[in-house]
């Protein structure tokens, strides 16, 4: 079935599966967004604990979310894997220091005798909340912007400055997007909140803190489409792959393919659906609503930077090691190969629903977390 | 392509051994516990008893524990190729990230998903959709097990790919050879087998302990029974994968297997030395003895690495000197070819740019007949295919001595806690209570074997490791190596002193 798709074809169809993923992390994280908020939706510890349990049964989707996206990259584009990861250094390892620390806090936070105490971890939460996202929307950030490297002639990858990663936290137009999403994930986590807990101090706290964070969203993101819209875009040739920028490439990608557009319409029209519907129409249902919203805008940029012959991790410093993913994909074989696993995708997904609908369907209540017959965190 | 420094090769390699032997300490955990829990629960729906279902819980707890650090600690190795292996990423990405996207895929979600079910969904779903959740955090971690040792064993024994001078990476030509690879299925068993080995003896030797300090006794007693017959069980199979994994070295990197045994010089009918120390002057090609006071078992080594007991086993020397009688070849001609190899690539490139196609079909042609040696071209001396011989040899004896050692030990108390009473024998209960490091121990050396035996390789016979690293400068590695040090040591401080609270609370105690 995959055999007989072009090189073209596969390298397509494998950046869509990487947007996909892409869009499906930028939801998960409202885990972080969630983290975020202990402090600022709880008035007592009582009700700090059954946000941190709410999270806690959904935060090991996200880690193995962001687990899978390096190894798709890794597998699919094997080039940004080594270029960037290798490149980047100080970039990632922040981020994935960020996730270390947050992977034994669910658990470790209300143990006793654990070493650091409750507020170390949540400290830790906090963390990665905030500075894993804004690095992360940093990195994401640099597939527009630009990174220093250079590719020698065994496409080994040499970075220009020795920051190695960190200099993409000099260039304030990173931050657009970076703080678009800080705020994104909080708004995505309420709407979560709102769905999982039934308590209603909490609800009316966050809803008041949608109403908020969606003021603060708002200018940022519109910032960066502006910025994203408009810029130079670095695009290359299909047949010798030399690349060359173009004025607001990006833009004329939207036009000349309408449905991206229109996907990316649809996904920030359902987030502000979800938004008013929650806060307004003090609904709890918008989880659903704001998720396939994210999911549709974030993998509609996402397919708008890999597609149309475009440049989706442009190099600063030498043009032409830029990488697109005609340059930077696994061989025919491999993708093919590869995309037979991928259609164990939608079985997964299809579990994951089943297993959250079947948990989700008792909602986090007082009682349940001061049970004693309860797993805890 | 050129050596990068020493400085960088070292603290790149010893960031990896850092964090992988971290990771290491709670994988084996995972891996046998899950197991352990799922039998339990199964007991537990099986006859109703209310007890069984406390005892699966106070396991699952501490599994819980483990479970969260193990997934802190293997974050990093899903990028760490990435991060300090950039060109080892490139050059085999094509073929080396399909088993870590499948492991992706196939496993960590199961695992995720399902452990969420088994810890808050006790009274959210029916006892059978519970017991199958458990069951299914037991397979995902199991394959997750798989892929990531198909990885591994990969660079052990390259197989299933063809090079691309065009792209400068070798590129997946058979995914079957490399899942179903031999040195692959065999690393897969014998990791499982030894995360099996390390459940068991960490629920005898902690339902030990309870029993010598009087608290839960009957739970404590009935743990140890689950834990005394999975244990024999996985042990006896652990040493049968482990003849294999020998039986797979020899094929594929007799260095690693002459650095095991410290065997210089090549004999047939070659024994084992069961115990004994390594001459610490001896060198390549002389004539000094290379083990002191050893015991040797005869025709062992023939046996174990060839399944014939009067096979040849080349020696140290003979592989880098090489032994025309055996047909072996040196490490200095494999040198030769490999650096033919490396210039046809530099030809074949140089011809591409000016399209001489000519020139570009000849320098293929070497290079495809030279490519099985093209890492030996950037070895500087022959002896640079000697792996660290004493950490190797120490760490293989240290293990095969703790295995059998294991053996013994589920034998007698599956015996005693059968047949007998073992609560009154005090000794024995100790020996289980302190047999829980050595099982960490025994895992740990037996990722040196692996690992350090295969020095100078990062994917055998193609790259050393001299040239796979990250161009970078090594203050960085050392900065994130101290960093790695410092967290990994404060959350296994943290995870250790929660566990060892959860155990004085008890079995009843938690719930």
């Amino acid at each position: 079935m995959f055999e007989t798709l072009s090189l073209h074809a596969l390298q397509v169809y494998w950046w869509i599966i990487i947007s996909l993923l892409g869009g499906l992390f930028v939801f998960i994280m409202f885990i972080q967004g969630g983290q975020t908020l202990l402090n600022q939706l709880s008035a007592s510890d009582q009700e700090k604990s059954m946000l941190v349990n709410s999270l806690g049964r959904k935060w090991e989707l996200g880690f193995t979310t962001l687990v899978l996206f390096g190894g798709a990259l890794f597998a699919a584009f094997p080039k940004f894997y080594a270029t960037s990861f290798g490149g980047a250094y100080w970039l990632w390892l922040g981020i994935l220091f960020s996730f270390i620390i947050q992977a034994v806090s669910y658990e470790y936070r209300k143990k006793e005798s654990n070493f650091l105490g409750a507020k170390t971890y949540e400290t830790f939460l906090f963390i990665n909340g905030s500075v894993g996202t804004i690095l992360l929307g940093i990195a994401i950030s640099t597939f527009f912007s630009g990174a220093a490297f250079t590719l020698d002639d065994n496409n080994f990858v040499h970075w220009s400055v020795g920051t190695r990663g960190l200099e993409a936290l000099m260039e304030p137009l990173n931050y657009l997007l970076a703080i678009a999403m800080y705020f994104l994930v909080r708004i995505i986590a309420g709407m979560y909140f709102l769905n999982n807990i039934d308590h209603e101090p909490i609800r009316q706290r966050t809803r008041a803190m949608i109403k908020r964070n969606i003021v603060y969203f708002l200018p940022f993101f519109l910032g960066f489409v502006g910025w994203v819209l408009l810029k130079d875009g670095y695009t290359y040739h299909p047949e010798t792959l030399e690349v060359s920028l173009v004025s607001m490439h990006h833009l004329m990608t939207f036009l000349k393919m309408p449905y991206l557009a229109g996907m990316f319409l649809i996904g920030v029209v359902m987030v502000l659906v979800a938004v008013f519907n929650s806060v307004f129409r003090e609904k709890n249902c918008c989880i659903f609503t704001v998720g396939i919203g994210t999911v549709l805008t974030v993998m509609a940029l996402l397919l708008n930077v890999g597609l149309n012959n475009t440049i989706y991790y442009p190099s600063t410093t030498d043009m032409q090691s830029s990488l697109s993913i005609a340059n930077s994909a696994g061989s025919h074989y491999t993708l093919t190969a590869m995309s037979y696993a991928s259609l164990m995708v939608p079985f997964v997904l299809a579990y994951i629903a089943f297993v959250w609908h079947a948990m989700d369907k008792v909602k986090i209540t007082e009682e349940e977390i001061t049970s004693a017959d309860e797993h805890h965190y | 392509m050129e050596l990068m420094n020493t400085e960088l090769i070292d603290w790149s390699r010893a960031q990896f051994a850092l964090t992988a032997l971290y990771h290491f300490l709670f994988v084996p955990l995972t891996l046998g516990l899950s197991f352990i829990v799922a039998i339990m629960e199964t007991i537990y729906v099986k006859t109703g008893d209310q007890r069984w279902k406390t005892i699966t819980r106070f396991w699952m707890t501490l599994f819980a524990i483990n479970f969260a650090i193990g997934v802190a600690t293997g974050l990093i190795m899903e990028f760490e190729f990435g991060t300090n292996w950039a060109n080892y990423s490139w050059f085999v990405g094509d073929i080396f990230g399909a088993p870590l996207a499948v492991e992706g895929i196939l496993a960590f979600f199961m695992e995720s998903t399902f452990f969420a079910v088994m810890f808050f969904g006790w009274n959210k779903v029916s006892k059978g959709f519970h017991l199958v959740s458990t069951w299914l955090v037991a397979v995902g971690s199991n394959l997750s097990a798989f892929w990531i040792l198909v990885a591994n064993g990969w660079m052990q024994y390259p197989v299933g790919m063809e090079f691309n001078p065009d792209t400068v990476r070798n590129e997946m030509a058979s995914f079957w050879d490399v899942a179903l690879s031999p040195v692959a299925v065999a690393k897969f068993l014998h990791t499982i087998g030894s995360g099996y080995v390390i459940g068991a003896l960490f629920v005898i030797g902690i339902s030990a302990w309870m029993i010598l300090k009087g608290r839960d006794v009957l739970e404590a007693k009935r743990s140890m029974v689950v834990g005394a017959s999975f244990g024999l069980l996985v042990s006896i199979f652990l040493a049968v994968s482990g003849d294999e994994s020998a039986y797979q070295a020899a094929q594929h990197q007799p260095a690693k297997l002459a650095a095991m045994e410290g065997l210089y010089k090549g004999e047939e009918r070659a024994g084992i030395i069961a115990v004994g120390i390594l001459n610490p002057d001896k060198k390549i090609g002389d004539d000094l003895p290379a083990v002191y006071g050893d015991i040797e078992i005869p025709y062992a080594l023939s046996f174990l690495g060839y399944h014939d007991i009067h096979a040849f086993v080349p020696g140290l020397d003979d592989l880098v000197l090489g032994n025309e009688k055996y047909g072996i070849e040196g490490a200095a001609s494999k040198m030769e070819k490999g650096k033919i190899a490396i210039e046809a690539l530099q030809s074949y490139k140089d011809a591409k740019k000016i399209d001489d196609k000519i020139a570009m079909a000849e320098a293929r042609k070497l290079l495809d007949e030279y490519m099985p040696y093209f890492g030996y071209g950037y070895l500087e001396k022959p002896t640079d295919i000697v792996p660290p011989i004493a950490l190797t040899f120490y760490s293989f004896h240290i293990m095969v001595g703790l295995g059998v050692w294991f053996i013994i030990l589920f034998l007698i108390v599956l015996y005693l806690t059968m047949a007998n009473d073992i609560t009154r024998f005090k000794k024995i209960l100790w020996l289980s209570v302190w047999s829980i490091p050595l099982g960490y121990i025994a895992a740990e050396a037996g990722w040196v074997v692996a690992e350090v035996g295969r020095q100078p390789w990062a994917i055998q016979d193609l790259m050393p490791v001299g040239i796979a690293a990250t161009h970078i400068d090594a203050g960085n590695v050392k900065v994130s190596f101290w960093l790695f040090a410092v967290l990994f040591t404060v959350l296994l401080i943290a995870e250790i002193k929660i566990m060892l609270r959860q155990i004085a609370i008890g079995i009843k105690g938690g719930h």
